[in-house]
């Protein structure tokens, strides 16, 4: 795992010359017209391939949280296009990943009917658990783009996606790229490792064959498209797309002020807290996110492959400065991310990875600390960031040795997909039980409680858990969750802002933090597997986003609204908000008055 | 299902269709072979005047009376505009204790991934007055904890202090069994007999909370207007004499009697999109074709439907007001059966802009009616599609929408050049052509991801189209699908109400009840099925007594782990255990149509079933081609940028009106008409057929379409 030593240096790899000229100087308007067109039935060819995927996915993070990626390339492995879907996490990962494909199998090795694949966490997309496949197309005998795809396995063996391991032998089966079909014949071998290895062999053998189709049908739109346009090759059209982003996105960083703004952030870990400090640099051709100063790595798995992180960091700079340029190599290349070798978001092999979204949902809120120094009103408060997905797990082994799988209850292994709140804007108020960054679609409980022996009987949203402030932060939620069976049960926590909340900014309050806890009162610990003894009741409660802004400040007539629509209490609206008012929304005004102008700032 | 004829029979064959547009109300009278249609300005507070005074010309054209008229069939977006503008009733909304914000916590996710500052639509009832009642069934059923009747009956004086006038009733589970909601309403209905009480099991019961709680509240939020707009319609009817069955068409494709309607007024909702895919399945039956595409352009947006055999394609969900970009998840979704369309923000009225990357893009905002299009010369600055298809030469200034709006080429330069010229380089006509191209692209790419999600192929199909824009772009579009066909109907401009006259009596039900094909149980299936069965024919036979009717049923399938459910066609009887087979080779075949494959080994479920009953009709008679072809002679020669090859030519323009069945003509061509012109491009030739249909047929392609779409005559 060498490579995973030179992360800075790839990053560095990658700042080689950008296409220059802008493609107005070189293309007749007619042309232009045309490359557009093509350019936008890329986009339409990888969004179907993407859906392929979606639609026939076995996880619940696939199907529901989109947790995929599709995109096709040129062949120097320089992305042309990328499906827009629902997770950042794969946004530079996959594009990086198909340099490291063509290293180990070079594109005149490749053939018709070949496919590639691998899962290792420093290539792919940061854990076991994601599928990359690679394939090549050919127009008449001649290799002429690669298609990639990433999907995530509902299983992958060993300890299953919890934090609790120690290395990445722990948390399942380990592919290196390997050749998946060679020349239309499949690995028989390799897909009979799988099955032996995981908990739900024919779901990811199943998806295995998903990605092998989801190539195959964007290799189909794309000699379609080729045919229709009387291309015999894309490179043309390739200088075209990244030249035009990779200018559209300069031109973007241009306007932005230069220097260098710094922020750092305390979040819970798992066994000890983490700092996650950045450095970003603007230039007047790009931004340098660094995270020098980070915290080492942990002993346990919320570790992050650099992948992962340059992912989720560019994807926090382009929401705000460039949000509509498409992805590609060239609106990519603008966005640097640096970090040490062996900190906690640039962790190297053996480091375990299996939770690394527990961290790297985190980077964006770091880098908008940042940023808003350099450009004040542009970004959003701290908010829950990562996920409250509820991993439940009941069968054999799955418990305590103090409540041990009752014999003849059913065994499962469900996940809830949750958010807590996101942060406040500058203008409006934030995202209640909505989640940021990942673009999560939660599962209905009425399909949860279908397939597995489980009842919610409470998800609403948790009153006072948003940050005070004239835009107040998203609320968080609280459920309540009991087995319908005679058994225990337990669960797979990966949860953060348990202990250090989202914070409040110019003026606007912390958010409330998060808690895991049982009927009887005892505290969960936020990370790892524990059981939830028979008949007893796990409650979550996740925490909120961070408010913008003096609460004071906010119009009485809001704080009002919120009190009768019960998202904040009485007793909040007075001390943070300096409202007086009844459960109705009925305001006090010369108590109000009087509280306004006696004490500055809640906070 | 063959929807044709009439659904019932008066005492004459004069049959009236209405549909009520934002803008305009279309009225349509069909007598014998005659047809008579008007336009009147919708009357948007009491839409019902508009209907009169539509329906009093139509009857003074036609020279009848009302005791004249058979039937009148009528479909609004009254329901629609309602729920976009947020004018419906106060409602309150009961839930399951613990699920308050089910409603409004939605999917929890953001459907633009890259906007900092996104916002998710309100829901229908604020927070305050949703309110909770301790009960809970399980997902088999069963009652986890009794309704707490006490606490129903609490809730009467919160609905009163209020002044709450409907109220949507949405426990969990409640679709596996209704006796909660059901028991609820009594307790309510008991205490409130004013009050307007929609159930979630009566309107949608179907598993999945948010879907069925949106369109439980949606209902019950429409209904109490609905109710007394359809009370008062009936009234003014039968005082001016009327006294002849009406019927409402509903987003399905389907009409229903007033009773259905005013139960059930969600289902009203996008009536006037399904008549237009009823009408183009109608024209490809007379044309004898089986595959084809329907696509409806207007001033604000595209919609494309797939059609075979006659029969549109059909969903089970539909998104009403969306309210970013017609994203996908930002607005309210229903669970209504819908004629399945992709609607496209492009329209005339689209808005045409240059991005950051120097790119053109076109809407999905429009200019709508007012100010609209540069070229109207009503203060709309920006360039849209109409201002460049008129600087591209496709639109005749001086005769637009029948010469009632005096277009101004000037403008319509102007703003393409200072809207999109300008900042891209390109001079007006570059400017033009890529504007139209643009959006011509996006419904293309729109149509073909649309297709792959439904797993059909566009090629080999043939494209109807109509409405305003649609002639004007269809060539183009027809080209970038790989379709060699194109059809213009006549009568295009009232497309819609046209359709409701072709539609059959009908009614579909979906009922959720999860089951593992390998515990398949069939005495639970067809009692579950006979119940539907039992309620769909009760109200299709209120609306057709004497109709032969027809039923289709549907199981929605997946593979144990996955999340999305696939329609598998069901044989309409009785099942056996031995039927589980059968059941799995039938999802199979299904998902390997949508897929090119199957999992092997993979576990199969059932999550619902889907019934439908409609009145069997007559498929139409196929019209034979023209006996003899000529070549007509043009009105005149016009300067246009021919889309296909980006050239301005001076080519010939022709007046509908005045071509006859028979007629053959070279592309590149203009066949202009009142109310709209149709681009034949230069890879295109076009004929008039024998129903008077301008047809379009790809240059070298004529025989090679007439094969593959089962046409055995010349054709044109």
């Amino acid at each position: 795992m060498a490579r995973a030593t030179t992360k800075p240096a790839k990053a560095a790899k990658s700042m080689k010359p950008a296409p220059k000229a802008a493609p107005a100087k070189r293309h007749s308007a007619v042309d232009r017209i045309r490359y557009q067109i093509m350019w936008n039935r890329l986009l339409s060819v990888v969004e179907e391939q993407a859906q392929v995927l979606v639609r026939t996915g076995f996880s619940t993070s696939t199907r529901e949280a989109g947790d995929i990626s599709a995109g096709v390339f040129d062949l120097g492995g320089r992305m042309i296009a990328q499906a827009v879907t629902g997770t950042p996490g794969h946004i530079n990962s996959m594009a990086n990943a198909v340099r490291h494909f063509i290293r180990r199998f070079p594109v005149a090795t490749m053939e018709e009917g070949d496919h590639y694949i691998t899962n290792d966490p420093w290539i792919g997309t940061g854990h076991l658990h994601d599928f990359t496949v690679v394939s090549p197309v050919f127009r008449r005998g001649r290799i002429v783009a690669l298609f990639a795809c990433t999907t995530h396995v509902v299983d992958i063996g060993g300890l299953g996606l919890t934090p609790d391991g120690r290395q990445v032998y722990h948390e399942g089966l380990y592919l290196p790229i390997i050749k998946l079909v060679e020349r239309g014949r499949l690995n028989e071998w390799l897909l009979d490792i799988v099955r032996a290895n995981v908990r739900e062999p024919v779901q990811v053998v199943g998806d295995i064959y998903g990605l092998i189709a989801c190539n195959d049908i964007g290799a189909k739109r794309l000699l379609d498209m080729m045919g229709e346009f009387g291309l015999s090759s894309l490179d043309d059209l390739a200088e075209f797309v990244i030249g035009a982003s990779h200018a559209a996105k300069v031109a973007a960083i241009r306007e932005l002020p230069k220097g260098t703004w710094r922020n750092e952030m305390r979040i819970d870990g798992y066994e000890a807290p983490v700092d996650l400090r950045c450095a970003v640099t603007i230039t007047d051709k790009e931004v340098i996110v660094d995270f020098d100063g980070t915290s080492p790595s942990s002993p346990f798995g919320i570790n992050v492959p650099y992948c992962y992180t340059e992912a989720y960091t560019s994807f926090g700079v382009n929401c705000v400065i460039a949000p509509s340029i498409p992805n590609n190599a060239g609106s990519l290349e603008v966005v640097k991310v640096l970090a040490p070798p062996g900190c906690i978001v640039n962790a190297l092999h053996p480091s375990a990875v299996a939770a690394r979204g527990t961290i790297g949902h985190m980077l964006p809120d770091v880098v908008f600390g940042a940023l808003h120094q350099a450009i004040p009103g542009r970004v959003p408060t701290e908010g829950s960031a990562g996920l409250w997905n509820v991993t439940l797990l009941s069968g054999r082994g799955r418990t305590d040795p103090a409540h041990p799988y009752a014999p003849g209850s059913r065994a499962f292994d469900v996940t809830m997909f949750h958010a807590g709140g996101a942060g406040a804007r500058p203008n409006l108020d934030g995202l209640s039980a909505t989640a940021y960054p990942s673009g999560l679609r939660n599962v209905p409980v009425e399909i949860t409680e279908t397939v597995v022996p489980i009842v919610v009987l409470q998800k609403e949203y948790r009153q006072d858990s948003g940050g005070a402030g004239r835009q107040r932060g998203g609320l968080g939620q609280i459920m309540r969750i009991k087995s319908l069976q005679d058994a225990p049960f337990a669960i797979s926590a990966r949860f953060d802002r348990v202990r250090n909340p989202a914070r409040g900014r110019d003026g606007g309050g912390n958010a409330a933090t998060g808690r895991l806890s049982l009927g009887n009162g005892t505290e969960l610990r936020a990370k790892g597997v524990q059981t939830v003894p028979n008949g007893q009741t796990l409650i979550v409660e996740m925490p909120g986003g961070g408010g913008y802004g003096d609460p004071r400040e906010r119009p009485a007539e809001l704080v009002a609204a919120d009190v009768a629509n019960g998202m904040i209490s009485v007793v909040v609206a007075a001390e943070k908000y300096g409202v007086v008012c009844d459960t109705d929304g009925v305001i006090d005004d010369a108590a109000t008055a009087a509280l306004r102008e006696a004490a500055p700032g809640g906070g | 299902m063959a929807p044709r004829t009439s659904p019932a029979r008066g005492r004459t064959d004069a049959r009236l269709a209405v549909d009520i547009g934002g803008t305009f109300t279309d009225v349509v009278l069909e007598h014998g072979a005659r047809r008579v249609t008007t336009k009147v300005l919708t009357t948007t507070r009491a839409p019902e005047e508009g209907v009169m005074k539509g329906v009093a010309e139509a009857l003074g054209l036609a020279g009848l009376k009302p005791g004249d008229i058979s039937l009148i069939i009528h479909g609004t977006t009254l329901a629609t505009n309602a729920l976009i503008e947020r004018k419906g009733a106060k409602t309150a909304f009961i839930t399951t204790e613990g699920f308050r914000d089910a409603i409004e916590i939605a999917y929890e996710n953001r459907f633009e991934q890259y906007d900092l500052f996104m916002v998710r639509p309100a829901p229908l009832v604020p927070r305050r007055l949703r309110l909770t009642v301790p009960e809970r069934m399980t997902a088999a059923g069963t009652a986890h904890l009794p309704l707490d009747e006490a606490a129903v009956a609490a809730l009467v004086p919160t609905i009163e202090k209020n002044g709450i006038e409907s109220v949507a009733v949405g426990y969990l589970h409640a679709y596996a069994n209704p006796a909660h909601e059901r028991r609820t309403r009594d307790i309510l209905a008991a205490r409130l007999p004013e009050l307007s009480i929609t159930l979630s099991s009566d309107v949608c019961p179907e598993v999945r909370e948010y879907d069925r709680f949106s369109t439980t509240v949606a209902n019950a939020y429409i209904q109490p207007l609905m109710a007394r707009y359809l009370g008062r319609l009936d009234a003014d009817l039968k005082r001016a004499g009327f006294d002849c069955p009406l019927y409402r068409m509903m987003s399905g494709g389907g009409l229903t009697t007033v009773e259905t309607a005013i139960a059930n007024p969600i289902r009203l909702v996008e009536s006037g999109p399904a008549g237009g895919a009823i009408l183009a399945a109608h024209i490809a039956a007379e044309c004898g074709l089986s595959q084809v595409v329907s696509y409806d352009m207007g001033g604000t947006t595209a919609k494309i439907c797939l059609i075979d055999d006659g029969v549109p394609q059909h969903s089970r969900v539909f998104e009403v007001a969306r309210q970013y970009r017609f994203l996908k998840g930002s607005g309210l979704p229903l669970l209504i059966p819908v004629i399945e369309m992709v609607e496209i923000g492009a329209g005339g009225g689209s808005i045409a802009r240059v991005d950051q990357l120097g790119r053109i893009t076109v809407g999905p905002d429009s200019a709508g009616s007012e100010p609209g299009p540069a070229c109207y010369g009503r203060g709309g600055a920006e360039p849209t599609v109409t201002d460049a298809d008129l600087v591209m030469g496709k639109i005749d200034p001086a005769r637009f929408a029948g010469g009632t709006i005096a277009l101004d080429a000037r403008s319509a330069e102007g703003a393409v050049q200072s809207g999109v010229g300008k900042p891209a380089g390109m001079a007006p006509a570059e400017a033009a052509l890529g504007i139209a191209e643009i959006v011509d692209e996006n419904m293309a790419n729109a149509a073909r991801v649309h297709a792959v999600e439904r797993g059909k192929d566009l090629t080999g199909r043939t494209l109807i189209a109509f409405g305003g824009a649609a002639p004007l772009h269809a060539a183009r579009l027809a080209r970038k699908l790989g379709i060699a066909r194109v059809v213009v109907p006549t009568g295009a401009g009232v497309g819609s109400a046209v359709g409701f006259l072709r539609a059959p009596v009908a009614y579909e039900l979906a009922r959720s009840r999860f089951m593992r094909l390998k515990d398949f149980d069939a005495k639970a299936v067809n009692t579950l099925l006979a119940e539907m069965r039992a309620e769909a024919m009760g109200v299709v036979r209120r609306g057709a007594p004497k109709a032969k009717l027809a039923e289709t049923r549907t199981a929605l399938m997946r593979y144990t782990g996955q999340g999305h459910e696939i329609v598998v066609p069901v044989p309409a009887r009785p099942l056996s255990a031995k039927d589980a087979d059968a059941l799995r080779s039938a999802f199979e075949r299904a998902y390997r149509a949508l897929y090119d494959r199957v999992i092997p080994g993979g576990a199969v479920e059932i999550l619902s079933w889907t019934l439908a009953v409609a009145s069997v009709q007559a498929r139409p008679r196929r019209a034979a081609p023209p006996r003899s072809h000529y070549t007509p002679k043009p009105q005149s020669l016009r300067g246009v940028v021919d889309p296909e090859t980006g050239r301005l030519a001076r080519i010939p323009v022709y007046w509908r009106s005045e071509l006859r069945p028979g007629a053959r003509i070279r592309g590149p061509a203009l066949v202009a008409e009142a109310e709209t012109t149709t681009m034949v491009t230069g890879d295109f030739d076009a004929g008039i057929n024998a129903l008077g249909y301008v047809e379009l047929v790809r240059k070298g392609q004529a025989k090679k379409t007439a094969k593959k779409t089962g046409r055995s005559g010349k054709g044109a």
